[in-house]
C-alpha cells in the first residue's frame, strides 16, 4: 500500500531540529517543539500498525537511483514497525525527562543536545523504517554522526576521548556495512528486504556469502557484539538521557535490528542454515551473553554496570535470530521493545539518582531506597524484568527465547538453553545486589543521617517517565499486544516463515 | 546555424577581450574591473547553461572556427561532457569572484587589485578555451594561458608565496613541455591536430612506439599539472601560500579541467582499445590512484596548517577522480564516479579553502590546534565547513557520498576488489583529519569559552559577499548528494558515455 506516513514521521523530528535552532534563546519553546515533535511522530508510526497488522506492508518510494533496483524508500513491515513503535514511543518519554533533568544539572549546550537528538531519533526510526539497506545505511551513518555531540556533551578532555573511541568503532563498521551493501547489491543486483531472503543470494559462492555475513556482521556493530563492545560503556560518560534512549533502544537496537534484517531479510534463514553461519552468530551471542554478565558484575559504576547488562540482552536478541525458528525469532523480536521500556527505565533510574544526590557509584547508594522510594521502586521492577521473573515483560520473551532453544534440539539447543538460564541468573547476580543495596542497607553519607531518611525524589518530570516506563514493563507482561507489539511479532513470523 | 552553436566561440572571445578592457579601465577606475568580470561571466553562465541544454536536447555542438574547415582549421567541439564541465567553471569562477570581493582587500595591496582581476578573468579565459577546443594544439594555447596567469596569481600576493610559485613555474613548464612534445609526435606520425580526424587516423598506427610514447608523455604531463602523487610536490606549498581565492579556484576548477584534458585523451583522442590492450595503462593508473587516495590522506593527517591540510586532501581526492578514470576501461561506473566527483571535489574543497580564508581573514588563525571555540565566533562559516567535510569523508546525503558509491560499484564491477578497501579505507582517513578540526572548532573546550565571558570584537566580522558563496557551496553539498543518489542526472551521464563512445549506458 502506497502511503506517505512513514515519511511523515521521518519528518517530523527533521522539522523539529530545524525550528529548534532559531529558539535556542527560548528554552520552553525549544522543548515544546521537541515534545510536539515525538508526540506527532509516534501517533504517526501509530497509526500504520493497525493495517500493518491485517498483513499490508506500507510502501513510499522517494526516488529511483541511477542504479538499477535500488531505490531510496520506505516499507514499513512488521518488524520494522515493532521498532519504530519503540523508539518512537520512549522518546516522548525521554524528552519529558530530559527537561527535568537537563534543567536540574543546568547543563550546557542544551540547544545542540536537542539538536542532535531529533537527528539521532531520526536516524533510528529511519533505520526501522527503510525499505532496503541503501537507505538503511543512510540512516545508519545519521545515527553515529549524530550521536557523537550527544556522547561528548561534556566537552571534558574524557569526554571527547569517548566520543573518538566511538567514531573509532562506528566509522569503521560503517565502511564494513557499506561493503556488505555493495557486494549484495553486486551479487543480488536488489538490495530489498525480502521476507526469507533475498533469491539470488542463494546461488552465490558459499565464500562470498560468508565474506559478506562478517561484513554484515562487523558492520553492525553498533549491536555491541563481543569482542567489539567496548565503545559502549566508554559512550555512557553522556548524560544519562542520552545513555537511556541511545545506548539501550536508539543505537544499539538499531544495531540487533539490522542483525536481524541480514538474518531474516537478506541472506534468509536457509542460508544461514546451510552454511552453519548460524552457529556462528548464536557462538558469538553466547559469548558476549556470559562474558557481558561477568563484566557486569565487577562494575561499580552504575551506568556501566547497565551497559554491560545491554551487551549482554543485546545478545539475547542476536541469539534469538541465529537460532533460526519460529519461538526464537518471536522471542528476538519481543525482546525488542520489552528490553526497551526496561532498560531505559534502569538508566533513568540512574540517571534520577545522579539528579538528587549526584552518586553514580553503586556503592554510594546504600539506602537510596528509602530516601527515593519511587525510583528504586521502578528500578527493581525493571531489575526483575531483566532477569527474565515474572510478572515483567522480559518474562514473555525470555520464555520464547527458551522455547526457541529447545525446538532446535539437541546438542546444540541444550547448549544455548542452558546459555539463556546461565546468563538470566547471572542477571540475578549483579542486579539483585543492587536492591539489596538500595533498601536494606544502613544508608550511606550523603543519603540520609543514620537511621532518619527523608523521602526526597529527583523532580517530576524526571520521576513520572521513569514510572511510566516501568509501569509499562508490567502492562506488557499482562498484555502484550499494547501498541500492537504482540500482533506485530506475530504478524512478522508469520511473513518470514509462511503461514500463520 | 542554431545561435546556440556560436554561445562557445561567444563565451572564449568575450573572456580574452574583457580581460585586456579590464586593465585599461581599470587604470580609470579601481572597482570597475570586478563588476565586469561578475556581469560577464554571468552572462557566460546563462550562455553555458544554453549550451548544456542544446547538448541534451539536440547534440553536440561543432564550431569551425573561421570557417575554415576541422583538419585545417580550428573546432570547437561541445558534448555532454564539456558543456557539463563548463557550467561547473563558470559557476565556481563567478563564486570564486563573489568571496574575491572581501578576501582580496585583506590579502593583496590595492595597487594590484587591478592586475589580479585581470588575471584571474584570463585564466578562467584560459580554462573555458580548454573546455570547449576540439583541437590538440589549441588546446595547448588554452593549457599556457590557464597555467600562466595561474603562476602570476599565486606569486600576487608576495613575500612567502613567491618559492611556491617558482615551483610551481619548473614543475607546470615540464609538465607542458611533455605535453607539447607528445602532441609533437602525433601530429608527426598521424598529420593532424583535431580529435575527430584523430581519432579516425590513430588505430591504424596504434602499435607505432611514437604514438604510445607520445600518449604517455601527454598523461605524465597532465598528471604533474593535476598533482598526482608522486608528482604532487609542488601542490601543497602553493596552496597554502596562494591566496585564498586562488586556492579555492584552483582546487575546484584548475585542477578538474586537467582531468578533463585526461579524460579526453583517454576517449576521444585515443579508444578503450588503445589503453587497454596497447599499453594496458588502465590498472597502472588506478594502482597510482590508489596510492594518491593514501599517500595524500596519511600526509593530511600529519598536517596542522589548515590549508595544508586541503591542499594534501586534494592530493588525495584527486586520485578518486584518478581511480575513477583508471577504471572506467573496465567499468561505465567507473567515469560516473570520475565525472561525479569533479563536480562534488568542486564544490566541497572550493567551499573548504574559502572557509579556510575567511577564517585566517577574521580571526587570523591558521592552525588547527587554535581553533578552540570558533564554532561560536563564525557560526556560518563553520556550519559550512563541517558540511563540506562531512562531504568530503562521504557521510551519506552529502555530494561526496555519491562519488565514493560510484567509485565503490565500479571497482565491484570491474572485478577490482583491492580499490573497494582502498576507497572505504581512505573515507576513515578523511574522517581522522577533518574530524579533528570539527572537534576544535565546536568541541574542545576553549579558554574563553569556558569562564562563560564571549570575547567579541566588534568590527572584525567577515563582509557578507564572502559568507554567501561559503553557504551557496556547503547547500550544494547537501543538494547534490541528493540529487546523485536521484536519477536526475541520468540523461547526462548516459549522454556523456555515448559522447566519449564508451559503448554502454546505464
Amino acid at each position: 500500500m502506497e502511503l506517505m506516513t512513514p515519511l511523515l514521521a521521518i519528518l517530523c523530528p527533521a522539522i523539529a531540529a530545524a525550528l529548534i535552532l532559531p529558539s535556542r534563546n527560548h528554552p520552553n519553546i525549544r522543548e515544546l517543539w521537541t515534545i510536539a515533535a515525538s508526540v506527532a511522530m509516534f501517533l504517526l508510526v501509530l497509526s500504520m500498525a493497525p493495517l500493518i497488522v491485517k498483513g499490508e506492508t506500507i510502501e513510499f518510494t522517494l526516488f529511483q537511483s541511477m542504479f538499477k533496483g535500488i531505490y531510496i524508500g520506505f516499507k514499513v513491515d512488521a518488524f520494522g514497525e515493532i521498532f519504530a513503535i519503540t523508539a518512537s514511543s520512549l522518546w516522548i518519554l525521554v524528552s519529558i525527562y530530559s527537561i527535568g533533568y537537563m534543567r536540574t544539572l543546568k547543563e550546557h549546550a542544551q540547544t545542540r543536545y536537542y539538536f542532535a537528538f531529533c537527528f539521532a531519533i531520526l536516524g533510528a526510526v529511519g533505520v526501522a523504517l527503510s525499505a532496503n539497506l541503501v537507505t538503511m545505511f543512510i540512516f545508519f551513518e545519521i545515527i553515529t554522526i549524530s550521536t557523537y555531540p550527544l556522547v561528548i556533551h561534556e566537552q571534558t578532555p574524557d569526554a571527547l576521548r569517548a566520543g573518538h573511541k566511538y567514531l573509532a568503532y562506528l566509522m569503521p563498521a560503517g565502511a564494513f556495512l557499506l561493503f556488505g551493501i555493495m557486494i549484495t547489491y553486486y551479487l543480488a543486483g536488489t538490495t530489498d528486504f525480502t521476507p526469507g531472503g533475498i533469491k539470488a543470494l542463494a546461488t552465490a559462492s558459499p565464500m562470498i556469502i560468508t565474506v559478506l555475513f562478517f561484513a554484515f556482521l562487523l558492520g553492525f556493530m553498533k549491536a555491541a557484539w563481543m569482542p567489539f563492545h567496548s565503545w559502549l560503556p566508554t559512550a555512557m560518560i553522556a548524560p544519562s538521557p542520552v545513555s537511556a534512549l541511545l545506548h539501550a533502544v536508539a543505537v544499539v537496537k538499531a544495531g540487533v535490528f539490522g542483525i536481524v534484517r541480514i538474518v531474516g531479510y537478506v541472506l534468509g534463514m536457509d542460508l544461514m542454515q546451510e552454511l552453519g553461519l548460524w552457529l556462528i552468530l548464536a557462538g558469538i551471542a553466547s559469548f558476549t551473553m556470559i562474558v557481558a554478565s561477568f563484566f557486569a558484575i565487577s562494575q561499580d559504576n552504575l551506568k556501566r554496570r547497565l551497559a554491560y547488562s545491554t551487551i549482554s540482552q543485546l545478545s539475547y536478541i542476536i541469539l534469538g535470530a541465529a537460532l533460526l525458528n519460529k519461538e526464537s525469532i518471536q522471542g528476538a523480536m519481543l525482546l525488542i521493545p520489552f528490553h526497551g521500556y526496561m532498560k531505559i527505565t534502569l538508566f533513568l533510574c540512574a540517571g534520577a539518582i545522579l539528579v538528587a544526590t549526584g552518586k553514580t557509584k553503586i556503592s554510594e547508594m546504600a539506602g537510596i531506597g528509602r530516601r527515593m522510594p519511587v525510583t528504586m521502586l521502578a528500578f527493581s521492577v525493571a531489575a526483575i524484568g531483566m532477569a527474565g521473573l515474572p510478572p515483567v515483560a522480559g518474562f514473555i520473551s525470555k520464555l520464547y527465547l527458551c522455547l526457541g532453544a529447545w525446538a532446535v534440539g539437541s546438542p546444540y539447543g541444550m547448549i544455548f538453553l542452558a546459555v539463556i538460564l546461565i546468563s538470566s541468573l547471572l542477571d540475578i547476580v549483579y542486579f539483585f545486589p543492587i536492591i539489596i543495596t538500595a533498601f536494606f542497607k544502613k544508608p550511606a553519607e550523603g543519603i540520609g543521617a543514620s537511621g532518619e531518611v527523608k523521602i526526597k525524589e529527583a523532580p517530576l518530570l524526571v520521576v513520572v517517565p521513569l514510572t511510566i516506563t516501568a509501569i509499562f514493563s508490567l502492562v506488557f507482561f499482562v498484555y502484550p499486544n499494547m501498541f500492537y507489539i504482540s500482533d506485530l511479532a506475530k504478524m512478522a513470523i508469520s511473513q518470514l516463515f509462511g503461514g500463520v | 546555424m542554431d545561435l546556440v552553436e556560436q554561445f562557445p566561440v561567444i563565451i572564449i572571445g568575450l573572456s580574452m577581450f574583457l580581460a585586456y578592457t579590464m586593465l585599461l579601465t581599470g587604470y580609470l577606475n579601481r572597482r570597475l574591473p570586478f563588476f565586469m568580470s561578475l556581469a560577464m561571466n554571468s552572462f557566460f553562465l546563462i550562455l553555458s547553461l544554453f549550451i548544456l541544454n542544446h547538448v541534451l536536447t539536440v547534440g553536440p555542438i561543432r564550431y569551425w572556427q573561421g570557417g575554415w574547415r576541422p583538419p585545417w582549421g580550428i573546432e570547437y567541439v561541445i558534448d555532454a561532457m564539456n558543456a557539463y564541465l563548463l557550467v561547473i567553471v563558470i559557476s565556481m569562477v563567478i563564486l570564486g569572484l563573489i568571496y574575491s570581493r572581501g578576501n582580496v582587500r585583506h590579502e593583496i595591496e590595492e595597487r594590484k587589485h587591478v592586475i589580479f582581476y585581470t588575471l584571474v578573468q584570463l585564466m578562467a579565459a584560459g580554462l573555458y578555451g580548454i573546455t570547449v577546443t576540439g583541437d590538440l594544439f589549441n588546446m595547448f594555447i588554452w593549457l599556457e594561458i590557464a597555467s600562466l596567469t595561474a603562476y602570476a596569481l599565486i606569486a600576487v600576493a608576495g613575500g612567502r608565496a613567491l618559492r611556491p610559485a617558482y615551483n610551481y613555474v619548473i614543475m607546470g613548464s615540464i609538465g607542458a613541455c611533455l605535453y607539447i612534445f607528445g602532441v609533437c609526435w602525433i601530429y608527426s606520425v598521424t598529420g593532424t591536430l583535431n580529435f575527430a580526424d584523430m581519432r579516425l587516423l590513430l588505430p591504424l598506427v596504434y602499435d607505432n612506439r611514437a604514438v604510445q610514447m607520445a600518449f604517455a608523455m601527454i598523461v605524465v604531463g597532465v598528471m604533474i599539472k593535476a598533482y598526482i602523487f608522486p608528482l604532487h610536490l609542488w601542490q601543497p606549498d602553493v596552496y597554502t601560500y596562494a591566496p585564498s581565492t586562488i586556492s579555492s579556484m584552483m582546487a575546484s576548477v584548475h585542477v578538474k579541467v586537467m582531468f578533463y584534458i585526461l579524460i579526453r585523451m583517454f576517449y576521444s583522442v585515443f579508444t578503450l582499445e588503445f589503453i587497454k590492450h596497447f599499453i594496458g595503462l588502465d590498472l597502472l593508473i588506478c594502482w597510482v590512484a590508489a596510492i594518491a587516495i593514501l599517500a595524500g590522506s596519511i600526509w593530511a593527517i600529519k598536517q596542522r596548517n589548515l590549508k595544508r591540510m586541503l591542499a594534501y586532501s586534494s592530493v588525495s581526492q584527486m586520485g578518486y577522480i584518478l581511480l575513477g578514470v583508471g577504471l572506467s576501461p573496465l567499468s561505465p561506473w567507473g567515469l560516473v564516479g570520475a565525472v561525479a566527483h569533479i563536480l562534488n571535489h568542486a564544490i566541497g574543497k572550493g567551499c573548504l579553502f574559502m572557509c579556510a580564508g575567511a577564517i585566517s581573514q577574521q580571526e587570523g588563525l591558521k592552525d588547527i590546534r587554535d581553533f578552540g571555540g570558533l564554532g561560536k565566533k563564525m557560526p556560518y562559516v563553520c556550519a559550512a565547513f563541517t558540511i563540506a567535510a562531512l562531504s568530503m569523508i562521504g557521510i551519506p546525503l552529502t555530494a561526496g557520498f555519491a562519488s565514493k558509491l560510484f567509485l565503490i560499484n565500479a571497482s565491484l564491477d570491474a572485478a577490482q576488489y583491492p580499490f573497494v578497501a582502498v576507497l572505504l579505507l581512505s573515507g576513515l582517513l578523511n574522517l581522522v583529519y577533518f574530524w579533528r578540526v570539527i572537534d576544535q572548532m565546536y568541541f574542545v573546550k576553549h579558554k574563553e569559552t569556558e569562564n562563560g565571558v564571549e570575547v567579541k570584537e566588534k568590527g572584525k566580522s567577515l563582509p557578507i559577499s564572502m559568507v554567501v558563496p561559503i553557504l551557496i557551496l556547503a547547500a550544494l553539498c547537501i543538494v547534490m548528494g541528493i540529487v546523485w543518489l536521484t536519477d536526475i542526472p541520468m540523461p547526462l551521464i548516459n549522454h556523456i558515455l555515448s559522447n566519449l563512445r564508451m559503448g554502454v549506458t546505464l
